[in-house]
């Protein structure tokens, strides 16, 4: 046989490929890649405005026209070449090596610096224009234009936090198809035509968009500016930083840009396998809580006499809280800890360490949030130690899946990147999305869903009945597709018996369960085992082997871990309010996030001993002996698990600030106490539980069998009730951000025509749900809920259900309309 | 063949001048709906080859043959098929669809129930120019009328054809006249024209297989149905055959629509038309609308079908001839077209939007007689850069006055110039640097 020439040997063209020729240079390109992709790969870059990897092509800017030929003919006009695609054989010449193409390019871009203002010296885009960059490598020196500009009144906001100046748009069509596309949420727009043509909104709709700061980003030029943000620095001064989001499990890369020490802006960083291009509004915009002026800077003791907290030293808030505790563990009864969902990987894993080797004890929890036992079962069975590398369910598998149904979870409100895949996915096609649910919310609409209905707490049964009802079964067949995933949220803890449920459907069709919690720190501290029942890497506590393996690890005596699993978060505070733990060592809690917040201010008061770490004060900070402040994600380095599994390691942000980890303080109150934790910093954290490993024992935990209960009714009087979080909420992660803050979704309360006739409610009027403990006044409005029902969102404006309430999703709460004053 | 003025039969408007002629019955009387009869009988796939046979191109401006147009509709694929019939009429000049539209309604309707028969549509939709509120009302009668005749409806002449027809209003924007931004427009978006591919053909009206086909294209098809296409090819020119209705209009004697083979040159549409007004010599004339670049009186023997426009360095377009005799200046008319295409880009590309921004500026400008030889260079520059970068035709229409008004009079924009240096001695301030 011969030897084929060294060329052709070098560009095999692989099935489904084509060869061609860009600039001389021969280049082997999938089919369907478009041209502008293709010469990036070989290293060319040709000049683009509307083009977007993301996005489909609109060809409208005209800036990467080349020249093409194909079969030996040149084409008459040169191309946009983000919009065609490669062909065998085509030859490619781009402003490199064709005068036509470089003078296309270079009349674009006169023709589109003519009605631009020179706004660059006061302009946010300034010194990362895309504008700006490419007129000085491409555009003329002076202009030829000595006409009237096109000048419009400057700005105007789309929406609190994004401002338009509409002379400086290059009506690419990036923010809009962004909305369309992306996000689904059309408010912004193109109006009018010509050299009037401009982006615009409907009248009296402000952009309404959990996704709007993404167009600010991908604006080419300065056209849209953050409110937040405008005016307040220059890309040149800033210090870029990557980071990630700390405030829900989707665990999205970012960029924070800072300046003398403060954090000025967040962009969303590029990770492909989690989220692309993108971030939600509130991990962009979220990050002034950090520097509230309330914000703890020094530890506080307790004063003997006055009864005040009072400012002290580390050395003493940390002698005097290790001695309370030693108190409290030796001889009243034990201390409880409660972690909070927010911890990094490394502070979690400190907090679990400290409880069991400092305080000697399993009871110890990080969900600050109704939880149940069966849920224990489920992590643990099910969820922990899963991850990409393991084989479970990733952001990529949601965008291949035949079939995804969406249980207890409300994909935009509680994990919007999440959301933004599955709308992707549906988008091309591909994947059908059902939602488990209660009303057809926007994010059924925009997933191209379709809602299987069922009262609160009637989700087990309609699980169990999926296959049999005929309204559900193209559900069922649809799940038992290769390769489909049910996704399962925080609010199935509330519900007795669907983890159960979830599991069975998993298993009769073949379809993979993840876990979706809400919190950045849920997942990791699960895997880091801050739960009664869980040592870290998914140890049982009642399991031997693995307990030895800690034991050995942790350089503890035989036998020194209990294997008694402790109590959970709810049994912690019963058990402090019923005087029988004399302390607690409280986290980033907030106890008006629990399922029974009157609860846990009793235990809290109860408790002989509270040790608060927080960033900010809150109602523990009234009832603690000793408060320790910690450091916001900012001021630290560590890692996150996403919902997936997925490590997301980031470092320092604002590096010197004195600032303390938990794991910092966690440890230094160890050593008061005679215990080594070996978490001085996160890295000694990380590598003190990397040394874990995996374990070697061969014990599964069981998932539970809860029975579905039949779906309960309210009885004659009264409603169930469904919610669950918003988005951007009253949480206090978002405090500080009164921009963000406005673009908030307006709190309604939901329910049937039906219903609302039933209780003599009228729509656009105010109706009021009550419990025993209080109750909540809202404006109703009518939607697409099973009848005996209402809606309310869990904590937003007035609407705090478990403050005002103490009541939480599939409670029975009563309804009656609110009398107006006046109205006979 | 046809290159000397035949005393023509009218084929496409010889019902025209008949006593309501737009009525059922005027039109029944005159051979209407036999063509219907016969197509009906025939396979579908028959009528596309009729229709290739025949060598019909579409009678919108570009030319394109029909029968290769219907023939790429996929057959067989399980989606809707439609036929939109362009009624928007916008090219500045034209004057053809609207006055067939008000005097034969019925071969249009006759024609769109031939064609969705052979493309296997069972919905067609008129997109007609809002303005003319008029031809609304008399289309909407004739869909009306053949509704009540079962030429429309259910099982169409015992055929087992359906088709509904509805007539849509438009909103009086130019580039609704583009194919695909008449698409989007019917689908009740911005009227802005669609990335191609794909093409409507695959991927029209909804997302399913599309014809969109002129007022004219589509009248002319019954008589090809029963004439046949030799006959039909025994009028106009070999590529260009059949006949053609040529719009008159400015400067001369008898302005209106004259029907003649393609191919007729303006010397012969002129001696129809009763020759220049007042007998003031021709200065410039658009052979097809403004769009197309203009021709002098060196060209009135142009043959005027689309090989012989483009061999004289213009375009067919829409057969609208736009006649100026030599009171009129050329940079004024130049200016004013601009303006109207300033007026009419949609906005979506950067060439077409802001260079007929900038074009009209410039122009007005030295219509004001402060204008500079350099202004000529930068008009010319600018329409280099728009030609063929744009998006849609629309921006390469936009230049072609402005680049052959300065190809033919050049003098009167370097005497606009002059005035300008004479008068104000501001010679170089203006746009000269
Ligand atoms: C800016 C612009 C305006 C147009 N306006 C019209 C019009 O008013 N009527 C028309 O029939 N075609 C118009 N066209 C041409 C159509 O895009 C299309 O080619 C035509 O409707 C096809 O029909 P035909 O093949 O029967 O000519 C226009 C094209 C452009 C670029
Ligand atoms: S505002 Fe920005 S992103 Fe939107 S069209 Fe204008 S330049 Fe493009
Ligand atoms: S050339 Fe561009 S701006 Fe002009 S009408 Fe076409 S798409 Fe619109
Ligand atoms: S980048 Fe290709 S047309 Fe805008």
């Amino acid at each position: 046989m011969t030897v084929a020439p060294e060329k052709s040997a070098e560009l095999v063209v692989p099935e489904g490929h084509v060869k061609l020729t860009i600039d001389g240079l021969e280049v082997v390109a999938p089919k369907g890649e478009l041209l502008i992709r293709t010469a990036e790969r070989l290293g060319i870059v040709i000049p683009r405005f509307c083009d977007h990897p993301l996005l489909d092509p609109a060809g409208a800017c005209r800036q990467c026209l080349v020249e093409v030929e194909m079969g030996g003919r040149p084409m008459p006009k040169p191309q946009a070449s983000c919009t065609m695609t490669v062909a065998e054989g085509m030859v490619v010449k781009t402003q490199h090596t064709s005068p036509v193409a470089d003078k296309a390019q270079q009349g674009v871009m006169e023709l589109l610096l003519i009605n631009h203002p020179l706004d660059c010296p006061i302009c946010d885009k300034g010194g990362e224009c895309p504008l700006q960059n490419q007129a000085l490598a491409h555009g003329r020196a002076d202009s030829r234009f000595h006409e009237t500009k096109r000048t419009f009144p400057k700005p105007i906001p789309i929406s609190t936090q994004v401002l338009l100046d509409r002379e400086r748009c290059v009506l690419c069509q990036r923010c809009t198809r962004f909305s369309s596309q992306i996000a689904g949420d059309p408010f912004i727009e193109l109006l009018e035509r010509g050299a009037q043509q401009q982006i615009g909104i409907a009248q009296e709709k402000p952009f309404q968009s959990y996704f709007s700061g993404n167009t600010i980003q991908i604006c080419p030029v300065g056209a849209l500016t953050s409110a937040a943000y405008r005016f307040r620095s220059r890309p040149f001064d800033l210090v870029s930083t990557p980071s990630v989001c700390e405030h829900c499990s989707s665990g999205c890369a970012e960029r924070t840009d800072w300046r003398r020490g403060k954090v000025m802006r967040k962009l969303a960083g590029e990770d492909p396998e989690v989220n692309e291009e993108w971030i939600c509004d509130k991990g962009r915009f979220a990050f002034r809580y950090a520097t509230a002026a309330d914000r703890l800077l020094r530890p506080m003791v307790r004063d003997a006499d006055s009864g005040q907290l009072r400012e002290s030293s580390w050395t003493e808030a940390l002698r005097v809280a290790a001695e309370g505790l030693a108190k409290a563990r030796d001889e009243a009864g034990g201390v409880g800890v409660l972690a909070g969902g927010r911890l990094t990987v490394e502070d979690a894993y400190a907090y679990g360490k400290f409880a069991r080797v400092a305080l000697r004890t399993n009871d110890v929890d990080f969900r600050a949030r109704p939880h149940s036992a069966e849920e224990l079962e489920f992590l643990a069975a099910s969820v922990v130690g899963t991850s990409p590398e393991s084989g479970g369910v990733t952001f990529r598998q949601l965008e291949s899946a035949p079939a995804v149904l969406c249980v207890a979870f409300e994909p935009e409100e509680e994990a919007p990147i999440v959301f933004l895949r599955l709308r992707k996915a549906a988008r091309k096609g591909r994947t059908k999305v059902f939602h488990l649910g209660q009303w057809t919310s926007p994010a059924v609409d925009k997933t191209f869903g379709t809602l299987l209905p069922c009262v609160p707490g009637g989700e087990p049964a309609a699980i169990e009945g999926l296959f049999f009802n005929s309204g559900t079964a193209e559900a069922f067949e649809a799940l038992s597709g290769s390769g489909s995933v049910i996704l399962v949220g925080e609010r199935a803890a509330e519900v007795p018996g669907l983890f159960s449920s979830v599991l069975r459907l998993a298993e009769r069709t073949g379809a993979k369960a993840a876990w979706i919690p809400r919190r950045a720190g849920e997942r990791g501290a699960l895997d880091a085992g801050v739960l009664p029942n869980l040592l870290p890497g998914g140890r049982q506590v009642t399991d031997g082997t693995a307990r030895a393996e800690v034991e050995q690890a942790w350089g503890l005596a035989a036998g020194a871990l209990s294997a008694e699993p402790g109590r959970d978060t709810d049994a912690i505070l019963g058990a402090a309010a019923a005087g029988e733990l004399g302390g607690l060592l409280v986290g980033g809690v907030d106890p008006y996030d629990l399922a029974d917040p009157e609860l846990a201010l009793r235990a809290i008061e109860r408790a002989g001993f509270v040790v608060s770490l927080e960033l900010r004060p809150s109602a523990v900070t009234e009832r603690a002996d000793v408060v320790l402040p910690i450091a916001p994600s900012t001021e630290k380095s560590g890692s996150y698990l996403n919902w997936e599994g997925r490590r997301r390691e980031f470092g320092t942000t604002l590096d010197g600030t004195g600032a303390l980890p938990d794991c910092r303080v966690l440890d230094t109150l160890a050593v008061e106490m005679d215990a080594d934790l070996f978490t001085q910093t996160p890295a000694a954290a990380r590598a003190n539980l990397e040394r874990l490993g995996a374990t070697a024992s061969t014990r599964r935990a069981e998932p539970p069998a809860v029975p579905a209960p039949p779906a309960p009714g309210a009885g004659e009087d009264g409603v169930l009730l469904a919610t669950w979080h918003q988005l951007i909420d009253n949480g206090s992660l978002q405090d500080e951000e009164p921009n963000l803050a406005g673009t908030a979704r307006t709190p309604v309360a939901r329910l049937s025509a039906a219903t609302a006739e039933q209780f003599g409610v009228v729509a656009g009027e105010q109706v009021t749900v009550a419990t025993e403990r209080g109750s909540v006044t809202l404006t109703a409005e009518p939607a697409d809920l099973p009848d005996g029902v209402v809606w309310l969102p869990l904590n937003s404006g007035v609407s705090r259900l478990r403050r005002e309430l103490g009541a939480g999703h599939g409670a029975t709460v009563s309804l009656r309309p609110q009398a107006r004053g006046g109205n006979s | 063949m046809t290159n000397e003025v035949s005393p023509l039969t009218p084929v496409l408007t010889k019902r025209w001048l008949s006593p309501r002629s737009w009525t059922i019955g005027t039109y029944e009387q005159l051979e209407g709906y036999t063509a219907l009869r016969k197509a009906l009988k025939a396979h579908p796939d028959q009528l596309i080859q009729l229709c290739k046979d025949s060598g019909l191109r579409g009678r919108g401006g570009a030319g394109f043959p029909t029968g290769m147009k219907w023939g790429f509709i996929p057959q067989g694929d399980g989606k809707p098929h439609y036929l939109v019939i362009n009624a928007d009429e916008g090219e500045p000049g034209t004057c053809k669809d609207i006055p067939l539209m008000m005097a034969d309604p019925h071969s249009l309707v006759e024609g769109i129930i031939i064609t969705s028969y052979a493309i296997r549509a069972n919905f067609a939709a008129i997109y007609v120019r809002g303005e003319a509120l008029h031809c609304i009302r008399r289309l909407n009668a004739a869909v009306k009328e053949a509704y009540a005749a079962g030429y429309l409806g259910k099982d169409i002449l015992g055929s087992g054809f359906d088709l509904d027809v509805v007539v849509h209003a438009g909103a009086g924007a130019y580039i609704c006249g583009e194919e695909t931004a008449l698409l989007d427009s019917l689908e009740g978006r911005r009227g802005q024209p669609r990335l191609k591919p794909p093409f409507p053909a695959t991927s029209g009206l909804y997302e399913s297989p599309t014809v969109v086909n002129n007022v004219e294209t589509i009248a002319s098809v019954p008589f090809i149905v029963n004439g046949g296409s030799d006959w039909f090819r025994t009028m106009g020119r070999d590529r260009s055959p059949g006949p053609k209705i040529y719009s008159l209009s400015g400067h001369v004697t008898n302005p209106g629509q004259y029907e003649a083979p393609m191919g007729t040159t303006l010397r012969d549409l002129l001696e129809l038309a009763g020759g220049m007004k007042d007998g003031i010599p021709l200065k410039f004339w658009t052979p097809g609308g403004s769009s197309t670049p203009l021709f002098t009186a060196e060209h009135l023997d142009v043959p005027l079908d689309f090989e012989g426009a483009a061999e004289a360095g213009s375009m067919l377009g829409t057969t609208a001839l736009q006649i100026f005799n030599e009171t009129v200046s050329v940079p004024w008319a130049v200016m004013k077209w601009t303006e109207f295409y300033k007026h009419e880009s949609c906005g979506k590309c950067t060439p077409c939007r802001e260079g007929t921004y900038w074009l009209t500026q410039i122009l007005q400008r030295m219509v004001r007689g402060e204008g500079t030889p350099a202004d000529i260079e930068t008009l010319l520059d600018i329409c280099d850069n728009v030609l063929g970068r744009s998006f849609c035709a629309l921006g390469d229409g936009a230049v072609s006055p402005i680049t052959s008004g300065i190809k033919y009079f050049k003098d009167e924009f370097l005497a606009l110039c002059e005035t300008n240096a004479v008068s104000t001695g501001k010679h170089a301030l203006a746009g000269a640097h």
